[in-house]
């Protein structure tokens, strides 16, 4: 029994017992989506790295070593930009005392607590900065303001140079146990933040931090899983509607791609995968895939039903030509996807996996859900003598005549574009992750310009002995570094501990500023520090820069938002001068997530190459098994590698910055633009060894036979990866954009390059030997 | 836990619970108020102490650092005792003294001799609540606990690893104390405390203090061996470990004042 008579036979059974088959699928789906209660969207920007990232691994070594220092940035901005008139004074004290109360809170900073150190005689007085018994006339004012403009620890970090916006700083330790921890920090934050402005009218607030970063990524994924989803179902319908014009064929191709949508996330849920922005984008990709499934076959079926067959009949038909290129085309698609397995970055790995999913979800319902419903409900089409494309025999024929000049032309704008590949530079902003319709964007843009960076580098400087951080060569080399870093351009703070020490050393000698320096001997820093320790209050102590074996201090970098190559070259530059300058402290290299962020993306790309790699040569495989032919299968290559080179060249000359996102890209777009290829040359393939004609006419054959398909498919394809494009999360837009250019360039590819390349290699005699199986009809 | 004021609120307290009719219809803030006044009535006429201790601070990793402390503390009558720490290791602290007057409600009084300066410095400063020595203690845990210093409430009696403790909620009465409340779990046969849970400023549960290994000394002073605090939110923890206890060792009030410091060793 023949492959073939196997499909008629299970496509009769279907069509004999409609209904089993629609019951038995609905069942089916229903079980796998029940998963989806497990699904939850994910708050933590750690999410994008995976559990042996170093520098993942570094920064948690550090956090352990002191304390983690996820915040909530309070940035109050007075409208008459005078951030020490009474009032603002006034609701700085309030909103500090009130941020005490945010959940898993265990610091507050700000102008009001800041723990002012003052010498009187022998007494060493200890203060907030805004103590409550201190009334704020002017000038108590102008003390304030003049201590707080002269204190490195505050200015530029809790104070604007120009004094015209200030901060309060909350730090939160998360337990990390539930998924609600974020949020609640969110909602608290944002509650105190317009009780404030209420009740000090004068004075804006904007939030920041990383705690609001991390609600970001949640809130980016709602809001894409909302709109972006609506607006890929309407797509969707227009798309169907021109396509397959009819209402059966739309409503059960809604149904085949909504369950395939549930199967998807419902067994992402199962598989415990978190929602996160990228694996957000799953409903849309799903459906796209899904749709180009169901319309292979329901296009087939109104074709023979044109031709005159019954609906049963033709419903065979269209199994029985389609079964094994959708099956194939699900497949390589599938593979594609896998591929993102091999990332660094988990959220791909489970968008990946989610697709791969929901695409065998699709192919399966194609075969049995659709063509089980299809036949139950009713269909009607006018019939005609020739239903062949006229636009595609013009096509057909322009590509057989000008093939010189198409396979001279496709190849100069193929290398011209190829060339281009090196204008992409490896860059990410990760502030810019988010565009300016989500808040945080717009308020961490506040902050970076009117007070205070996002970007962090963190340096444990380890003095190597316990207690060696009161050593004065250690101390003298931790200051120079910190000098250094001031006089960097993209600086905007240091935070040293050397600062607070040259405090205490002028405090200890009646505040003389010619004292305000380091401490030259070791023991007088140690009882310096025991002294000051022991004055701080709750929450305010050093716990969090200072190690329990007091070996080593954490020195933390506030810089301007900077891309990921600027980010590098500063830390490279950083450490060179570490390297050369210093002979007492190890812990030569940054880190923090904004230098985790910043080497993500290479790390993706070495990643994604091994697993673009593999995907290629199974994908390759695949197609020589199908079309039986190794020389065809390796001329398929052409087709199949060029869309993405020539759409990392136009990305190169259109924006030129790839980010974490688009190393993916290639590997994703494999499994989708094989299917055109594989359907080009399956037909190809039929009029050269079953029908026995000349390459030029096997041109024109397959343009006519499956030209329309694939036009229509790419359609599909391109309209649902620009409805991506439109995400507010700019991974997932990159990403959107670039596939949708790659399979245009796919199509353009199929059409315009490959049957010149076929009729220049292929010219072997015509003959009507080694029938194959007919992969495809489409 | 270390003395008793008799001022002239406890006296009338006293004379109230002292009435078998109310002490009947006693309410929870009175019956806790009772079982720490009687507390610190047990725990009164040691006239003065001394003592070492090890200090062994751990971080979320388990990495360790220690520091050695003795200690020299004066009963004080109608007020909080007198208290000096002089710190043996680490070896750039040694020398240094740190001599505080506890009060209930008003800062406490606080100087510290620095050898490397030779000079002793006053600490004026409301805050009580900061860690000692970078630890997990506070100096507000650390220091005498005077009845004035919280408002109570007796919760329930239960059993905490095979002891029967008093349940006692306790809510500071000091302003910048870095407490809401705590919650003592205070043994009915020593009185004193075996478990204690802090709460944070936002009423959270911050950390945990644990005694174990209690001894009587004198036949009448209950003092525990170790003291163990965890922070729930850090995950850092501290122990400390006592020994050499010495009780009425003579010590007068001259011992305890600023040129004392200098001659701490």
């Amino acid at each position: 029994m023949s492959e073939s008579t196997l499909v008629i036979r299970y496509a009769q059974w279907i069509t004999r017992h409609p209904w089993l088959v629609m019951l038995a699928a609905v069942l089916l789906v229903m079980g796998a989506a029940s998963g989806g209660k497990n699904l939850a969207f994910k708050t933590d920007y750690r999410v994008f790295f995976s559990g042996d990232n170093p520098q993942l691994l570094a920064f948690e070594a550090l956090e352990a070593m002191y304390t983690k220092n996820d915040n909530v940035m309070f940035v109050l901005a007075p409208k008459d930009g005078n951030a020490f008139s009474e009032e603002t004074l006034e609701a700085i004290k309030t909103l500090t005392e009130k941020a005490w109360q945010t959940p898993y809170s265990i610091r507050v900073d700000s102008l009001a607590n800041f723990q002012n150190t003052e010498a009187e005689g022998d007494d060493l007085l200890v203060r907030d900065l805004i103590d409550e018994e201190i009334e704020l006339t002017d000038d108590n004012r102008k003390k304030i303001k003049r201590i707080a403009l002269s204190e490195p620890l505050l200015l530029s970090r809790i104070i604007s140079d120009r004094a015209h916006v200030t901060g309060v700083n909350v730090t939160v330790q998360l337990p990390g146990e539930k998924i609600t921890e974020v949020p609640e920090i969110v909602a608290f934050a944002r509650t105190l933040a317009a009780e404030i402005e209420a009740q000090y009218p004068q004075i804006d607030i904007y939030l920041s931090g990383m705690v609001f970063m991390n609600n970001a990524f949640a809130e980016a994924s709602q809001s894409d899983m909302k709109t972006l989803v609506l607006i890929s179902f309407a797509v969707m319908l227009i798309t169907l509607g021109l396509m397959i014009r009819g209402f059966s064929g739309t409503f059960t191709t809604l149904l085949v791609i909504i369950g395939s949508i549930v199967t998807a996330m419902g067994i992402g849920g199962y598989l415990g995968f978190p929602i996160t922005p990228p694996s957000a984008s799953t409903p849309t990709i799903v459906l796209t895939m899904a749709i180009a499934n169901c319309v292979h076959i329901l296009v087939t079926m109104l074709h023979e039903m044109r031709m005159g067959r019954d609906k049963k009949s033709a419903i065979v038909e269209s199994l029985r030509i389609n079964m094994q290129p959708v099956f194939l085309a699900s497949i390589t698609t599938s593979l594609g996807f896998l591929s993102m397995n091999f990332s660094d970055v988990p959220p791909f790995q489970h968008l990946g996996n989610m697709v791969a999913i929901g695409v065998v979800a699709s192919f399966f319902l194609s075969v049995t859900f659709l063509p089980a419903m299809m036949s139950v409900l009713p269909v009607r089409v006018r019939r005609v003598e020739n239903d062949e494309s006229h636009l595609m025999h013009r096509v057909g024929d322009f590509v057989v005549k000008q093939r010189q000049k198409l396979i001279w032309g496709m190849t100069i704008l193929a290398i011209v574009l190829i060339a281009s590949i090196p204008r992409n530079e490896m860059n990410d902003i990760f502030v810019h992750y988010f565009d300016e319709t989500v808040q945080f964007r717009t308020d961490a843009d506040f902050m970076a310009e009117n007070l205070t960076g996002l970007y962090l580098i963190d340096y444990s400087l380890d003095s190597g002995e316990s207690g060696g951080i009161s050593n004065p060569e250690y101390l003298r080399e931790v200051s120079a570094f910190a000098d250094w870093y001031r006089e960097q351009p993209e600086t905007i703070h240091v935070n040293s501990i050397t600062d607070i020490m040259k405090r205490l050393n002028k405090n200890m000698h009646g505040d003389e500023q010619s004292w305000y320096k380091l401490p030259d001997e070791r023991d007088l820093a140690a009882q310096y520090l025991l002294l000051y320790e022991m004055s701080l209050p709750y929450g305010l102590d050093l716990n969090n820069q200072i190690n329990v074996e007091k070996s080593a201090t954490r020195f933390t970098v506030t810089l301007q938002t900077l891309s990921t190559n600027d980010l590098l070259a500063l830390d490279k530059r950083a450490s060179d001068w570490l390297e050369k300058n210093t002979t007492q402290l190890s812990g030569k290299e940054g880190s923090g997530v904004s230098m985790m962020f910043a080497h993500i993306g290479k790390r993706n790309i070495i990643s994604m190459l091994v697993g673009t790699a593999l995907a290629l040569v199974g994908i390759s495989l695949i197609l020589i098994f199908a079309l039986r032919s190794v020389k065809i299968g390796l001329l398929s290559l052409i087709p199949n590698l060029i869309p993405a080179a020539m759409g990392f060249g136009l990305w190169g000359l259109l924006v030129g910055e790839v980010g974490l996102s688009l190393s993916i890209v290639a590997g994703m777009t494999l499994g989708i633009v094989v299917d055109d290829t594989v359907h080009f040359l399956s037909k190809y393939l039929r009029a050269r060894r079953e029908k026995g004609l000349d390459p030029e006419e096997a041109v024109r054959y397959a343009f006519r036979n499956v030209g329309m398909a694939l036009l229509t498919t790419s359609v599909v394809l391109v309209a649902g990866f620009m409805v991506l494009s439109l995400s507010s999360f700019e991974l997932n837009a990159g990403m959107g954009l670039l596939t949708a250019i790659v399979i245009t360039f796919a199509l353009l590819a199929d059409f315009l390059l490959l049957p010149p390349i076929l009729m220049l290699f292929d010219k072997k005699k015509t003959n009507k030997q080694s029938i194959i199986k007919e992969p495809g009809h489409a | 836990m270390h003395n008793f004021s008799f001022n002239i609120k406890h006296v009338g307290l006293l004379a109230l619970l002292g009435l078998p009719l109310l002490a009947m219809a006693e309410t929870p803030e009175e019956k806790g108020l009772a079982i720490a006044i009687e507390a610190d009535k047990r725990d009164t006429g040691w006239q003065s102490q001394t003592a070492s201790l090890e200090m062994v601070l751990r971080n979320r990793h388990g990495q360790e650092s220690k520091r050695n402390i003795r200690t020299k503390t004066l009963e004080v009558d109608g007020d909080g005792d007198k208290a000096l720490s002089i710190f043996d290791s680490p070896r750039d602290i040694k020398g240094t003294a740190f001599l505080s007057y506890t009060h209930a409600l008003v800062p406490d009084e606080q100087w510290l001799y620095l050898p490397a300066l030779k000079r002793v410095k006053r600490i004026s400063s409301n805050n009580k609540s900061g860690p000692f020595m970078g630890s997990e203690f506070s100096y507000e845990d650390l220091s005498s606990q005077e009845v004035e210093k919280y408002s109570y409430k007796y919760l329930r009696t239960e059993e905490i690893d095979g002891r029967e403790a008093f349940v006692i909620e306790r809510k500071p009465a000091y302003k910048y104390s870095g407490y809401t409340r705590l919650i003592t779990w205070l043994d009915t046969e020593m009185y004193q405390p075996l478990k204690i849970e802090f709460y944070d400023r936002k009423k959270a549960l911050l950390k945990t203090l644990t005694y174990s290994g209690y001894q009587q000394y004198e036949g009448q002073f209950w003092r525990p061996t170790n003291m163990s605090v965890v922070n729930h939110l850090t995950k850092k923890s501290t122990d400390l470990h006592w020994k050499d206890y010495r009780f009425k060792t003579g010590l007068t009030s001259r011992d305890f004042d600023r040129n004392s410091l200098k001659r701490a060793r």
